[in-house]
Order: structure tokens, then C-alpha cells, then sequence
């Protein structure tokens, strides 16, 4: 099959980029949406012109590299589904598709497709993890996980930080992705002593990242490729609550992060 | 960007004892405030006062529908209520103040809110598709702003006879005769059941999007919360409009 293709194209930050149309033939519906933009790729690289850059490692929907929107939908907005894992077989022969870069002024546009989302990382620097004593493994049975506490750290933790909920939110929020990321060590036994001041230190980076602010229109949990739930971001709201009137907090020991 | 910029500063240093005085202050409401999630909880906070005060402002209203000497009393009742303990109209004002602290609180949050995520995306999409949003979450912003303009016009308008009466025609405590004249001039009734359609979709999606916040919705109770949420806004918008439609259909007069 043949597609239309309106692609952003940006060679780096500081430049401005504009949308530019391109052609794509002898595309055959196994292949998956990536694939296609890599026989694109060969098609420029052959004519000299610069390929499109875009973010992939896994390309099986694990990792969170990929990610862009497809026809203003995050990830083509299939559901449960990261653009890696999208088949040409959803598409028509002669379909025009307009893929865009995340926007948001926490993610600035790196070139083409590709954006800094270094500021996930520094949310995650800011309390999401514990401390705890390196050395050999720990007995397994000597701290038991409730089955309902396990389910939802892992459901939480299936957030592979692509950065759609922010892509497709209307006020570019990162509720859901700190929500994931604090659900996911705050219902665990690990999670609890310092589970006040990862709250506050994460919900605090996530503003110090100039993230906008939430008005639950639940797009986020649409696009999301892990199916992260807005329930979490009531778990959260509570947990600062809770953190906010607590007399002792644990503190949490952090490493200053800093971005050249 | 010239030398390194620390971006995301520790909030607990190595060796600093826990809590985040430092970075916060003292006070714990303030902490709360001061972040983006508390101004949100703010909001559900006042929006719950707000929501319980227009219920039972719209069953006060249907006493008009008993007729002139009901209603006028329900209206004196308001002021004396809590006499001899209290001063003729205290509790009302106590309510009043409730309420002005609500509206105020509700107002400065929204606004900040508002502004910290227009300036997250200065550059916007192209195109950008909406799956699950509703209208009236979209319209959560002017919605509002439209409310805000009616709240004031409602206040000079039956409140204190300054605006939409003839002079003289407004008489305090008079509530049957002030409301059939009020709205007896259509633009006005017009006007109020506009600001109720705003109501309701600000309750349509608020009631719900309230216990969203406040972490009482979940991923199994969100469809029948949402369709709590609609009726209960649904309720309220009949109950207000039911007024001013029984005037200019000469129901009442
Ligand atoms: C007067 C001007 C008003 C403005 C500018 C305003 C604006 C807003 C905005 C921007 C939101 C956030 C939307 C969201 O997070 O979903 C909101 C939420 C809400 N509003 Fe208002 N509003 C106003 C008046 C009212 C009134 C009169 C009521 C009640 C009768 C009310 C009840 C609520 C409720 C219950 C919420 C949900 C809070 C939450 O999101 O947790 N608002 N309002
Ligand atoms: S490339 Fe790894 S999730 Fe898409």
C-alpha cells in the first residue's frame, strides 16, 4: 500500500520546524507503523535528505522509547498500544497521516519526533525508589506483600514512562506518570517509611518541570499504552494530603541532579 | 543555555532531618496550598460547600410554588433564625461568609491552575484529537467565568433591587413579588437560564470530577459516580429553571 505521510521536522531546539509531506510505497500491512518510517528512511537516506528521527529501542512495547502522535491521537491512539506495536494492517491504501512530536514546554523538541523527556527522570530522581541496604538478595518471605498491594504496585509499575498522558493531556500534565510512578512504591511494605516525603518531592518536581495542572479529563488514561488508570491520581492526591499533615516525615536522601 | 542550572534540587539534603520545613514553611495548610494538587483539593473542598449551598438554595425556591405567604416567611425565617442567641440576620451572614470564602478560594485557584497549564504547552498541536474528555469538562473554565459574571447580577439583582427593577418595585422580604417581577422581563429570565445550562455542566462534570480529586473515584465506581454526578446537576438545573419558566408562562404571578 502507498501512504501519504505530513511529518514535523525540526533540526533541533533552538530552530523552528514546519510540517513536510511525503510519500511512502510498497508498504505491506505486517509491517509495523515503525518499519514503514524506516523504509521512509531509506527512501531519503538513498536521496541524500536527512531521515526522520524518531525514539525506538524494543519496538515490542516494553520499553517507553517510542512515541508520537498519529493523526492528533498519542501512539495512534489504539488501545493498550504504543506506536511500536501499531500495524499498518489498521490503515488503507492512499491514508494521509500527520505525525507529530510530543508538545509540551517540559519536553522540548530535540529534532523531528524526538523529545527531551529528561524531566521524567528528574521526577523520578526526586523520591522514586527506597532506600534500602545494598549487599546480597533479602530473604524473600521476610517482608510479606499483600496480594491486593502487589497487584496494584504492579499495575503501576507497568508504566514504562513513554510520556503520552502528557502528550494528550490538554494541560500538558504529568499527573498520571508521577501518580504510576508513586502508586507503585507507596502501596508496597518497602514503600512505606519514606512514603510522605516521596510524595512531597515528587509532586513538587513535577511542578519545578513546568508540567500544567490537571482538570481530569481522563485523556491520559485513553492514550496510555499500559492502561495506567486515573484512579492512581486520587491515590495520589491523598498521599499528599496524608504527607502534608504528618508530624514526622522519613526523610528521603537525595543526590542533586542537574541539567547542563 | 549558559553554565548548569540546578533544575530539580534535592528537597531532603544528605543528612538534613526529615521534613521539608525548609522548602515549605511551616505551616502545613500553606504546604498544601503551595502545591499544584492542593490548589486542586482546594477547589473539590469549596466546590463540595458550594455544590451543598446551591441544593439547598434550589429547595428554598420551590417554596414559591406554595404561594406568596410561604415563601416570604421562609425568607424572614433566614434572617431570624438562631434569635434570641444571635442578632437578627447573623447566621445568614455567617453562611454568607462561608460562602464568600468558597467563591474567592474556588476563584484564586482556578485562576492560577488555569494559568500554569496554559504556559505548559506554548506550542500547540496541529491537531490534537480528544477520546474521553466530555464538553462539559472542556467547558469547565468559562463555564465558570460565566458563573462568576451571574453570581454578581444575581446578588445586585434579587439580593439588593439595584439592577432589572423599575423604581420602587423592589421591596426587601417581598421575595414572591420581587422574583414574578424580576423575571417577568424575559432578557433576564433569558439570562438566568443560560447561567443555569452553565451550571449544570459545571456540576456535570464538577460533582464527579470533586470525588475524582479528593481520591473516591475508582476505575469500578467512575461510570455510576458520572451518572450521580449528571442527575444530581441535572436536578439542581430543574429546579432553578422551573422558576422563571412558571413566571413567563404566567404559572405563577
Ligand atoms: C464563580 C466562578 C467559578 C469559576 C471560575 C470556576 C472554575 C472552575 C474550574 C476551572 C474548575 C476545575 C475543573 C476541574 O478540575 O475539573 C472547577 C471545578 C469545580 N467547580 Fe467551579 N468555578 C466557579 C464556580 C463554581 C460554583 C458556583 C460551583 C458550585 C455550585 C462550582 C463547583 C465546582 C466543583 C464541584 C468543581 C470540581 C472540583 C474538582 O475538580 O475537584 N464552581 N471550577
Ligand atoms: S520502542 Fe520500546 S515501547 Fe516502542
Amino acid at each position: 500500500m502507498d501512504i501519504k505521510l505530513k511529518i514535523w521536522r525540526q533540526s533541533n531546539t533552538a530552530s523552528p520546524g514546519q510540517f513536510k509531506d511525503y510519500q511512502v510505497t510498497g508498504i505491506t500491512p505486517d509491517m509495523s507503523f515503525l518499519e514503514m518510517l524506516d523504509v521512509l528512511n531509506e527512501d531519503l537516506t538513498a536521496r541524500g535528505e536527512a531521515p526522520v528521527a524518531f525514539e525506538h529501542d524494543c519496538r515490542e512495547g516494553i520499553c517507553g522509547s517510542c512515541g508520537f502522535l498519529v493523526n492528533g491521537l498519542a501512539h495512534g491512539g489504539r488501545h493498550g498500544t504504543t506506536v511500536c506495536q501499531l500495524s499498518m494492517r489498521f490503515f488503507k491504501d492512499g491514508d494521509s497521516l500527520a505525525l507529530e512530536p510530543w508538545r509540551a514546554k517540559a519536553f522540548p523538541v530535540l529534532r523531528d519526533l524526538i523529545v527531551d523527556r529528561s524531566a521524567f527522570d528528574r521526577i523520578i530522581q526526586a523520591g522514586g525508589f527506597i532506600s534500602a541496604n545494598t549487599g546480597s538478595a533479602p530473604e524473600a518471605n521476610s517482608i510479606l506483600v499483600p496480594k491486593a498491594s502487589a497487584e496494584t504496585a504492579f499495575d503501576a509499575a507497568a508504566c514504562i514512562g513513554c510520556g503520552a498522558c502528557v502528550a494528550a493531556c490538554p494541560n500538558a500534565s504529568a499527573m498520571l506518570f508521577t501518580a504510576a510512578k508513586l502508586t507503585h512504591l507507596n502501596s508496597l511494605p518497602q514503600g512505606q517509611p519514606q512514603r510522605d516525603q516521596r510524595t512531597l518531592n515528587m509532586v513538587a518536581a513535577m511542578s519545578r518541570e513546568l508540567f500544567g495542572s490537571c482538570t481530569n479529563h481522563g485523556e491520559c488514561e485513553a492514550v496510555c499504552p499500559k492502561q495506567i488508570p486515573i484512579e492512581f491520581i486520587g491515590n495520589m492526591n491523598r498521599d499528599l494530603v496524608r504527607a502534608t499533615f504528618r508530624r514526622r516525615r522519613e526523610a528521603i536522601v537525595v543526590a542533586g541532579t542537574q541539567r547542563a | 543555555m549558559a553554565a548548569s542550572s540546578v533544575v530539580s534540587e534535592p528537597v531532603v539534603k544528605a543528612g538534613e532531618a526529615a521534613g521539608s520545613a525548609a522548602a515549605f514553611g511551616t505551616n502545613r495548610l500553606l504546604l498544601l496550598w503551595s502545591t499544584v494538587i492542593g490548589k486542586k483539593i482546594v477547589m473539590a473542598v469549596t466546590g463540595v460547600i458550594m455544590v451543598a449551598f446551591v441544593i439547598a438554595h434550589m429547595l428554598g425556591n420551590l417554596k414559591i410554588f406554595a404561594g406568596p405567604k410561604e415563601i416570604n416567611t421562609y425568607s424572614r425565617f433566614l434572617r431570624e433564625v438562631g434569635m434570641p442567641e444571635l442578632g437578627y440576620g447573623d447566621a445568614l451572614w455567617i453562611v454568607r461568609l462561608v460562602l464568600i470564602t468558597a467563591v474567592t478560594l474556588h476563584i484564586i485557584a482556578a485562576v492560577t491552575l488555569t494559568r500554569v497549564s496554559w504556559q505548559a504547552r506554548p506550542i500547540g498541536y496541529r491537531e490534537r484529537k480528544d477520546l474521553e474528555t466530555s464538553f462539559a469538562a472542556r467547558w469547565m473554565r468559562w463555564g465558570g467565568v460565566i458563573l462568576a459574571v451571574f453570581i454578581v447580577f444575581h446578588i445586585l439583582h434579587f439580593t439588593l433591587g439595584m439592577v432589572g427593577f423599575q423604581p420602587g418595585q423592589f421591596r426587601e422580604l417581598h421575595v414572591y413579588s420581587n422574583v414574578v417581577a424580576g423575571f417577568s422581563v424575559w432578557p433576564v429570565s433569558a439570562f438566568y437560564i443560560l447561567a443555569m445550562l452553565a451550571l449544570f455542566s459545571h456540576l456535570d462534570h464538577g460533582i464527579w470530577s470533586m470525588l475524582q480529586t479528593l481520591g473516591w473515584s475508582t476505575a469500578r465506581n467512575q461510570a455510576t459516580l458520572r451518572l450521580a454526578s449528571r442527575l444530581i446537576a441535572g436536578v439542581v438545573f430543574a429546579g432553578f429553571v422551573s422558576v422563571p419558566v412558571a413566571v413567563l408562562a404566567g404559572w405563577i404571578q
